[in-house]
């Protein structure tokens, strides 16, 4: 009971949040809602026993990818103007007409092969702790995690490179 | 009533759903880029959530590799948008038309 309580507080923070980081025409607004949503995730996480996967959430999500979020948005200035502009005739109910749709297939192909384990929910036989998943990580998916470091470090080159040979580019322009 | 993964399933879905709707209504390059991390946080929850219905570790370790692509993804996004806004003051998609035929 306790831990539909918590699932349901959080659930609603999450949905609360993540419909106002779309609806919101500051974008600090916004990611003050995605950082809510990434929040209430971490603390689903921690519902379902997935502690580590919990913590990485809550550092590289709400830690790392929001202070850079953040960061951007302070240097390029809060842009408000036309937020939801009309470039396509009826955008708005379009999208929500997509969206709707989308979630309604969602549950209905989930329905026909619902999850279902041999397990009740709050009986943990699967703890997602540090050395569980360090254990699969390092053992069995040791190649796929150094290759995630060379993503990473290409990544970062790449960003290097965007950052230095983008400055000349508005000359070139006025040349022609 | 109790807690099933079909509640964790439907949320993941929902999450989902508002992220797609915000990459569609919304011009503001960054914000269409918080809407991708949304639905790459939904996605994870589904990984998290279904691993611990099956007992397989394997989703958590699924999650923790999509959180790995999204930090570069998220590193390479905002570094475009802000060379972009270098270019053209302006962090809206829809001045973004030079490739049109």
């Amino acid at each position: 009971m306790g831990e539909l309580i918590v699932f349901i507080i959080f659930a609603t923070v999450a949905l609360v949040s993540a419909i106002g980081m779309v609806l919101a025409k500051n974008p600090v607004y916004s990611a003050i809602g995605l950082l809510g949503a990434m929040f209430s995730i971490a603390v689903l996480y921690v519902l379902l026993d997935a502690h580590f996967v919990a913590a990485v959430q809550v550092i590289v999500y709400a830690g790392a990818v929001m202070t850079l979020f953040l960061f951007v948005i302070m240097l390029i200035g809060v842009d408000n103007r036309e937020a939801y502009g009309p470039a396509v005739p009826a955008q708005r109910i379009m999208t929500a007409v997509v969206s709707i749709g989308l979630f309604a297939a969602i549950v209905l192909a989930g329905r026909a092969a619902w999850i279902t384990g041999s397990n009740a929910f709050g009986t943990p036989d699967l703890n997602g702790t540090i050395e569980n998943v360090s254990d699969e990580l390092f053992g069995t998916w040791t190649v796929v995690f150094l290759s995630t470091v060379m993503l990473l470090t290409i990544a970062a080159l790449g960003t290097i490179a965007l950052a230095y040979f983008g400055t000349d580019v508005p000359d070139e322009e006025a040349t022609l | 009533m109790t807690l099933t993964i079909s509640w964790f399933l439907i949320l993941a879905a929902a999450l989902f759903s508002i992220g797609v709707a915000g990459v569609l209504i919304r011009r503001n390059a960054l914000v269409m880029f918080m809407s991708i991390e949304l639905m790459l946080n939904s996605v994870n929850l589904t990984f998290v959530a279904v691993s611990r219905e099956l007992g397989l570790i394997e989703g958590q370790v699924a999650a923790l590799f999509v959180m790995v692509v999204a930090a570069a993804e998220v590193t390479i996004g905002l570094a475009i948008i802000v060379a972009v806004f270098r270019r053209k003051a302006s962090a809206n998609v829809d001045e973004l038309a030079e490739l049109r035929g």
